[in-house]
């Protein structure tokens, strides 16, 4: 019953977007012993990782949020994620963790792709919308990303058969397939979606992208309220800086996912302000929505002027998917009233203020 | 031996107006790409050319284009280039060829044309998702070797955009990559497609990109990868564009990751100037770059190999619209006009080149003639005709062929400057502004009065 409360209480909060401020008719009414702390797994990260993840700290401690956080330390270089983090994560089936860096090139396969394989995280959700207040060149963006986490171009499998010669394996499988369509067909039914948009490129891959397509169209048979319709990945981007408005829930394999999530992001703000998580049947990894590797050059963090935002609204997920609805709605309706007003923006938003100023604007906001 | 002299108009010949072809005809062709890139303000002329270009003897005869209409609207667009080039009687003609997406491969007779003829023009051809065929297009790219596809994204000075300042050279390696076409079904339900990436291909398409970069005045070059994932392959890729990166110290290089790429695109794409991809992050880098400068529908591009070319709708060829489309005959032209337009430089013909490019330029700046992608209602023979108007609407003359038989090549030899009889004309009264469509309703039966010398 709370997991259908809880979507009640999104709906809600989407319906009352429009003002920052926003009156619940809903009583909330918990059961014996809901309100015991929860242990959530911190993974500062690196470059503006740690600067981000202090800002949700603070906050959480301002609101008196019943989380309390088990700080792990990973770096992007390290050749593979500590196992005590996984026991953490395991344990506590939550964790937020801030940007891991990969480099580029040989050596050091990527820590976050190596997380979502492990935990078995096979889906990765954006939401990318135009926030109040926040000016932007296209209007009316409400897209959700969702992308296939595991398999597809990023398997990982790449050898150098002469020299000079690569080849790298794309693997699609029905199974991995089937499981992200029907969470995307899920995810649209339980939030009241009207739209789900494959994104592909069968006509090139027939194979590969063709399996993909088979199985959302096997599943979309069993919704039929919902309306599916598919679309070739280089349309796609261009239909995203054209009419973004046409599009709602997009389902799409890993790299396709990648790119889409990052366009969508940066036509309605920009990837600091995106929240996203990637979930699995067990676990959930929260993180800034879009562009999890990038985590900021040295400038920013020197000068900590990172925008806490994305990380903050992906932590009122968090707090969602925790089951902790009243205090989700606080930070949310905080941080969308620090950014309508406008005064406290960092860079990337126009502005000029530091990370700190940001978390005390949003602290001085909760109610 | 003797030598014809004929009436010419003398004014004419001095005419600073009447082009030239300079030798190097290649960098003129960039300069003017430039030149016409940053047009004058309204109201808008035809630039005045400080620059006299003087042909060689010979340079005006024929050539001969392969023209692949193609599915959907290919027809449609296909048959306004051939409208507008008419209407210039520019010394080109069509072989044309029918070649539909289902086909299972390209007809031989095609490729052996376009071996022949070195360039083509084609409209889009639709492949069809999901198994059976697989595309046309990626096997003409392969099978000519056309390893280069580029794509110039700018704004069109008229036409209003959500992005300012957008000025981005996609330059695409065609051939391998995500494309490679080799996939496999390794049990039921699990497939693997396969990547292929070498280093032939990967220094041939930097080697490209910076070739260009520093034959037009451009400074910097971004490749675009996803190398923290994909570390061999992308890897190879950004190596080949270091190595070569060296050899031009006054062009800037600079990499960006692909999801990165994909968001500054959208947020700032004023900080790309010209970006070399592997084949699949191309297609969607130029896709995403058509649409933030005016849409696909306007973007010339085409794709270049060491001996052949051929040109297309810019970015989204194999998109041939759907069929409200093609009834309402709705489809916009310009994309293909100015891909035509790329071409008639390509084959040394820059003042061609630069009327269609003028007029066009003159039709979207107006704004009373657009498609339904640029957000006006008009069919795509209404722009066509608009076009017409504007290219021909200078009293300049119009230099006319002589007699030659397009069927035999050797009748081209021989034929040098060729004059006008503008003269003729202004003393008939006979108008230049009309269409080609009413030129043919009151159309006087051919009577040759060419004018012409030759050297003995």
């Amino acid at each position: 019953m709370s997991r259908r409360s809880l979507t009640l209480l999104k709906n809600l909060a989407r319906s009352a977007n429009g003002s920052g401020i926003q009156t619940r008719s809903v009583t909330y009414m918990p059961r014996p012993g809901d309100g015991a702390p929860r242990a959530v797994t911190l993974i500062p990260g690196d470059g503006i990782g740690p600067l981000v993840t202090n800002a949700v700290e603070q906050v959480m401690e301002a609101m008196h949020a019943p989380i309390y956080f088990e700080k792990y330390d990973v770096h992007g270089e390290m050749s593979r994620v500590p196992p005590e983090v996984m026991e953490s994560i395991r344990k506590n089936k939550v964790c937020l963790k801030g940007g891991l860096k990969t480099p580029v090139g040989g050596g050091v396969s990527s820590l976050n792709v190596q997380l979502r394989k492990e935990l078995d995280l096979f889906a990765s959700l954006v939401n990318c919308f135009n926030l109040p207040g926040l000016p932007t060149r296209h209007e009316n963006v409400d897209i959700v990303v969702i992308r296939e986490n595991t398999e597809g171009e990023y398997a990982g499998l790449e050898h150098e058969v002469v020299p000079g010669v690569v080849e790298s394996l794309k693997v699609i499988t029905k199974f991995c397939s089937e499981r992200i369509a029907k969470y995307a067909f899920e995810y649209a039914y339980l939030n009241n979606r009207k739209k789900v948009t494959a994104v592909h490129k069968a006509n090139i891959m027939k194979l590969a992208d063709g399996l993909f397509l088979e199985s959302c169209r096997e599943v979309a048979k069993k919704y039929p309220s919902i309306n599916y319709n598919e679309i070739i990945v280089d349309n796609c981007c261009m239909q995203l800086v054209a009419k973004p408005e046409q599009f709602d829930v997009m389902v799409t394999p890993n790299l396709y996912g990648n790119l889409v999530a990052n366009t969508a992001a940066g036509i309605a703000g920009g990837t600091g302000v995106m929240p996203g998580g990637n979930v699995g049947a067990d676990h959930a990894v929260f993180e800034q929505g879009a562009s999890a590797g990038n985590v900021g050059k040295d400038k920013i963090v020197v000068q900590n002027k990172a925008n806490p935002v994305a990380l903050l609204l992906s932590s009122a997920m968090m707090l969602r998917h925790l089951q902790f609805p009243s205090f989700a709605d606080r930070l949310e309706t905080a941080v969308k009233r620090v950014i309508a007003e406008g005064k406290v923006r960092t860079k990337d938003l126009g502005g000029q203020s530091t990370t700190q100023q940001v978390v005390d604007a949003v602290i001085a906001n909760l109610e």
